[in-house]
C-alpha cells in the first residue's frame, strides 16, 4: 500500500527556520501560525504518533475537519497535496511535503476513558492525548475546553482500512528523520499531543521527542 | 426479538431535520421508505452535551469502518450511546461526513424557498447546526456524524467510494439508547452520493421500549472492548 505513495521534500532549510522547538514525548504544543507560513513536523526517532488539531486563529469553532478533509480528497490518507479543510469546508492548511508517505486521520487520540474500553479499566490512569490537549487549551486561556477536542490527525501513525470495512492499528510506517511539511492558508492555531501511548504499536510502544519548525516566507 | 409496542411515530421527510432525547430502555427503528435514503446522525449526552459521539473511539473500539448489528456507537467518556440492535441493510457509513451549501450548490444548483417553497435545497450541515441550535448547541458541539444506509468502501490505496443502493425500501435498522441520547438527525442526501439530481429520501421512525441488555446481548459480546463499554455505561447510573 505505502509503495503507490509519492514522497515529497521540501526545499526549506532547518538552519532558516525562524522557530524550532522539541516536544518531548508526552507533552503538548500549542502555538499560532500565520497565513502563509511553513509548518514541518519531524519524526526525530521514528514511529511516533503526533495527535493534531488545528483552527481557525481568529475564531475557534471553525477548525479541523477530519471528515471534511477525507471526504473532499475522496481518499482517507492524507499525504502530500491534503488540503487541512475546516468544519466550514475551506483549507487551513495544504501539505507541501511529506517523506513518511501517510498519515491517519480516522484513529483519533487516545484519552484514559478509551484506554479503559480498548485495554482494561485498570488503566484509566496512564497518560492520554486528550489530557495533554484539555491541558494545553486550560493553559492557553482562551477560552477553549473539552468542546473544541475534536476528531485529530495522527501524523507518522498508521490505521490501515480493509475493502471489508475492518480498521486497525498497524507498526508506523515512519522512520527517524521522517517529516511532514504544510503550509498555512488562514492564520491557524495548531494544536499538538505528542502520544503518551504505550498499549498499542502507534508509538512502537517507546514514545519519543519530535520537532516542530515554522518558516517565513520570502517577503 | 421479542417485539413490544410502538410508542409512537413519525416520518421525516425528504430533507428534514429531527431531533429527539432517546431514553435509555427503548429502541429507535428507522426505516428506509423508498430505498436510498441517508439519514445523517450525531449524538450527544442529553445530561452533559459535551459528552458525544466520537468517530475515532467507535471505529477504534471495534476495529471497524462499518456499522451494523452488533456494533455500538461510543461517546468521547468510554461510553456507549447507542448499539445497533437489528439491520437489515449491513453496512452504515461512519466515515463520509455531510454536505454544506457549497457542495449542495455545485452539486445540485440553487433552489431558494422563496422558489420553490419546502422543496428549497437543505445540506447536512446547515441542517445539524439548526437542529443543534435548538438544544443550545453550535458549531463548537459540531462532531463527525454517521450516514445511516449509506455505505462508502475504502480501497487498497484509501480510495473511498459510494454504493449506490445500499439500502432498499423496507430496510430498517434499530438503534437502542444506553443512555438519555440526544439526537440530532436530518435526511439530507450523502455527500459522496453521485446522483447529480437533488433527491433525498423520507424516513419512517417508530419508537418501543426495549428490555436491557441481557448478560449475553449480542452488542455486548461482540467485541471484549464492547462487555467494558457497557460496564462502564452501566457503572454511569449506579
Amino acid at each position: 500500500m505505502t509503495s503507490t505513495s509519492t514522497l515529497i521534500e521540501s526545499k526549506l532549510h532547518p538552519a532558516q527556520a525562524i522557530y524550532r522547538q522539541v516536544i518531548p514525548a508526552g507533552e503538548p504544543w500549542i502555538y499560532e501560525i500565520q497565513k502563509g507560513r511553513y509548518f514541518r513536523i519531524v519524526d526525530l526517532h521514528g514511529n511516533q504518533a503526533v495527535d493534531t488539531l488545528f483552527y481557525n486563529a481568529r475564531d475557534y469553532s471553525e477548525r479541523y475537519s477530519a471528515q471534511d478533509t477525507i471526504q473532499q480528497q475522496r481518499n482517507i490518507y492524507l499525504t502530500t497535496g491534503t488540503k487541512l479543510t475546516s468544519t466550514c469546508g475551506r483549507p487551513l492548511l495544504t501539505i507541501v511535503a511529506d517523506t513518511c508517505g501517510r498519515h491517519d486521520t480516522l484513529g483519533g487520540a487516545c484519552a484514559n476513558e478509551s484506554n479503559m474500553v480498548r485495554y482494561a479499566i485498570e488503566k484509566r490512569h496512564m497518560h492520554a492525548c486528550r489530557s495533554s490537549f484539555l491541558k494545553a487549551v486550560i493553559d492557553w486561556d482562551h477560552g477553549m475546553s473539552k468542546r473544541d477536542i475534536t476528531s485529530n490527525i495522527n501524523f507518522f501513525m498508521n490505521v490501515p482500512v480493509t475493502p471489508e470495512g475492518k480498521l486497525s492499528f498497524e507498526d508506523g510506517i515512519s522512520e527517524p528523520g521522517k517529516y511532514v511539511e504544510m503550509r498555512a492558508e488562514i492564520d491557524v492555531l495548531a494544536l499538538i499531543s505528542n502520544c503518551p501511548q504505550l498499549n498499542n504499536p502507534c508509538n512502537a510502544y517507546n514514545p519519543t521527542p519530535v520537532e516542530v519548525l515554522i518558516w517565513a516566507p520570502e517577503i | 426479538m421479542n417485539e413490544t409496542p410502538i410508542l409512537w411515530e413519525e416520518t421525516i421527510q425528504p430533507g428534514a431535520t429531527w431531533s429527539h432525547v432517546l431514553k435509555r430502555g427503548t429502541a429507535l427503528r428507522i426505516t428506509d421508505v423508498e430505498g436510498g435514503a441517508n439519514v445523517g446522525g450525531i449524538f450527544y449526552n442529553f445530561e452533559c452535551p459535551v459528552e458525544r459521539y466520537n468517530m475515532p473511539d467507535t471505529l477504534k473500539a471495534q476495529h471497524i469502518a462499518r456499522l451494523t448489528t452488533g456494533s455500538v456507537l461510543y461517546s468521547d467518556m468510554g461510553r456507549i450511546l447507542l448499539s445497533i440492535i437489528g439491520d437489515t441493510v449491513g453496512w452504515h457509513d461512519p466515515i463520509g461526513g455531510t454536505s454544506n451549501s457549497q457542495l449542495v450548490e455545485s452539486k445540485y444548483g440553487h433552489a431558494t424557498y422563496q422558489e420553490v417553497r419546502n422543496d428549497y435545497h437543505k445540506n447536512g450541515r446547515d441542517s445539524f447546526l439548526i437542529e443543534l441550535g435548538k438544544w443550545g448547541l453550535g458549531p463548537r458541539d459540531l462532531v463527525a456524524n454517521v450516514n445511516l444506509f449509506s455505505r462508502v468502501g475504502v480501497g487498497e490505496d484509501g480510495t473511498m467510494s459510494f454504493s449506490p443502493g445500499n439500502s432498499k425500501a423496507g430496510d430498517y435498522l434499530e438503534l437502542r439508547a444506553e443512555m438519555n441520547v440526544l439526537a440530532i438527525l436530518n435526511t439530507c442526501q450523502h455527500p459522496l452520493d453521485p446522483n447529480p439530481t437533488y433527491q433525498p429520501k423520507p424516513v419512517q421512525m417508530a419508537i418501543r421500549k426495549v428490555a436491557a441488555p441481557a448478560a449475553d446481548d449480542r452488542c455486548r459480546l461482540s467485541r471484549p472492548e464492547n462487555g467494558r463499554g457497557f460496564t462502564l455505561t452501566e457503572r454511569y447510573f449506579l
